[in-house]
């Protein structure tokens, strides 16, 4: 009973449909990535799961229960929805120390989430004078005060650098790890490709996909196979005669599907064809994204 | 009670809390000091017949109309503050019930507006009497006819303002639109009152700076016979915007 559930979640602005008949859930134990182009109403429905906007039609629950209805919400959910939230003049310590009391939580725990986000040393700063890295470690800080069993990251890494980036990748990773769900929205594939265990994909409010990320990149042309040898056409025949699609790649390279990796190998060392390449490529997962998403972006580019 | 000691560590935690209130006590003393330095003039200036309404107390207490500004400022910014950086998400997360969190909010900031408010009440008279004395006019004392009810009931003028600014910066979420609303409500509603249909006095017998400062004076005045039903008017229509606040603090997105 540790999951989000989102059943029919719909949200009208006016004449503006931002979600629409969505339903997910995200499960324990792992980094569920929340992902669509900019516009795509994550934040919409982040903002529902935690009750900050109400839903036109549809339900969420966490725990089974409506996020109002928590008596202690910190302590089952975590969200960071924007960590530029806070109120510039105070320091990192009294922003905790505000909300901890605020949910009953013993003064300590403001210490122990400083210390796991990095951030001892600037308790008693100004969060004002914060980077935007720092800010990040700061909405962190708090969504774990609680040690919440379920945690919700709004687009955690835009504007971060690189190292950023990294600490907030790997500290996804251990959350789950610890088995937590962790709901994360993001705009960038590349990003979630490198944290999420699953994916659920939005566009224009829709639910377009919600798959695990190893059957995402089955779906989308995994299980080609380029390989690189001095006389090609002789190697094309072998290739095709065990059963084997080939065709012609650049530079007098084949691109084969139909076959693994382990059984080209195999087929050249029984053949005595020495190969200069074989790499099996993965799907890019910017382009299973594109292809997803491509109906459903709110401003399409031309293509010049 | 979480929540009323969560929001009490968030407006202690700002500097800005303690500057607005230090401008309280300067700005609100600084006008009592000159109001009753010029008593003297005022006061050999004029008629027997004007002498006899002479109120010592009430002159003391003038500054009142410099404090709710101040006041105001302090119980807008416990709402607005967070609407302007955002942070009234994170706060909402904590505390997802909204009535308990406006109430809080209302409690702390009413609260350090009626601390503060009787306190500058207490501080104006005494300092108004004091200089008044030396500049050799009437001055009262404590235990005079009406004096600590007018004081008392001061402080509870300017709480009542404290509240009202909740309130405003409530239903408007920007702080420059609740700010401009209190002013308008303090300070230009009385100044055109006078241009107003007759039939608005009703209304005007319980606003601010006109019928409930009718608090401050001592001397019995034929226009508000029961200052305290005017004082009382004016919390009541404190409360009817803070229900106000409440309704739509509920139904609106964050």
């Amino acid at each position: 009973m540790t999951t989000i559930e989102v059943r029919g979640l719909t949200k009208r602005y006016g004449s503006d449909l931002v979600v629409d008949d969505l339903s997910f859930s995200v499960e324990p134990g792992q980094v569920t990535g929340f992902l669509g182009p900019n516009g795509a109403g994550k934040s919409t429905t982040m903002k529902m799961i935690i009750g900050l906007a109400a839903p036109t039609r549809g339900s969420v629950t966490v725990g089974g229960r409506q996020y109002r209805d928590l008596p202690v919400p910190l302590t089952e959910v975590g969200a960071l929805l924007d960590a530029s939230a806070v109120h510039g003049a105070r320091t990192a310590y009294n922003h905790l120390l505000a909300l901890a009391v605020s949910n009953g939580l013993p003064k300590r725990r403001v210490g122990e989430v400083l210390a796991r986000t990095g951030l001892e040393g600037v308790a008693g700063k100004r969060a004002g004078g914060f980077s935007l890295g720092m800010r990040q470690r700061l909405g962190i800080a708090a969504t774990l005060l609680g040690d919440p069993r379920i945690l919700i990251f709004d687009e955690p890494v835009n504007g971060l650098d690189p190292e950023g980036i990294r600490w907030i990748r790997d500290f996804m990773r251990s959350l789950a790890a610890e088995g937590r769900a962790v709901l994360v929205s993001s705009h960038l594939m590349s990003e979630m490709a490198l944290t999420a265990d699953h994916l659920v994909v939005i566009g224009r409010g829709r639910l377009i996909a919600d798959m695990g990320m190893a059957d995402l990149m089955h779906a989308n042309g995994d299980g080609t196979v380029l390989v690189r040898t001095a006389d090609p056409g002789s190697f094309a025949y072998h290739l095709t005669a065990a059963g084997g699609t080939v065709r012609d790649g650049l530079e007098g390279s084949l691109v084969v599907t139909g076959l693994s990796g382990e059984e080209i190998g195999k087929l050249a060392a029984y053949h005595g064809v020495p190969l200069s390449e074989l790499t099996p490529q993965r799907a890019s997962l910017e382009d299973a994204f594109m292809e997803l998403t491509k109906d459903s972006v709110e401003y399409q580019g031309a293509v010049v | 009670m979480r929540s009323v000691h969560a929001e009490w560590i968030k407006l202690r935690s700002l500097r800005s809390t303690w500057y607005t209130v230090s401008c309280l006590f300067v700005l609100g003393l600084g006008i009592t000091t000159l109001s009753t330095l010029g008593a003297n003039k005022d006061y050999w200036g004029r008629t027997d017949a004007d002498r006899a309404v002479w109120d010592p107390t009430g002159r003391s207490l003038k500054t009142f109309i410099v404090a709710q500004l101040v006041i105001g400022v302090l119980g807008i910014l416990v709402v607005t503050s967070e609407f302007a950086s955002g942070l009234m998400q994170t706060t909402l997360a904590a505390t997802p019930r909204r009535n308990k969190l406006l109430a809080a909010k209302a409690i702390v900031a009413t609260a350090v507006a009626a601390v503060a408010g009787q306190v500058l009440m207490f501080a104006s008279f005494f300092l108004g009497q004091a200089v008044m004395s030396a500049g050799d006019v009437p001055y009262a004392h404590l235990g005079d006819h009406r004096v600590l009810a007018s004081i008392v009931g001061g402080g509870l003028y300017l709480s009542a303002i404290g509240l009202l600014a909740v309130g405003l910066g409530t239903i408007m979420r920007a702080t420059a639109g609740a700010l401009t609303t209190l002013v308008g409500v303090v300070f230009l509603v009385p100044a055109l009152s006078g241009l107003f249909p007759s039939w608005m006095q009703g209304i005007f017998d319980f606003w601010p700076t006109l019928g409930a400062a009718a608090i401050f004076g001592t001397v019995p005045d034929a226009n508000f016979p029961h200052p305290w039903v005017n004082l009382g008017g004016l919390w009541l229509g404190v409360l009817a915007i803070l229900t106000a606040a409440f309704v739509v603090f509920r139904r609106r997105d964050v």
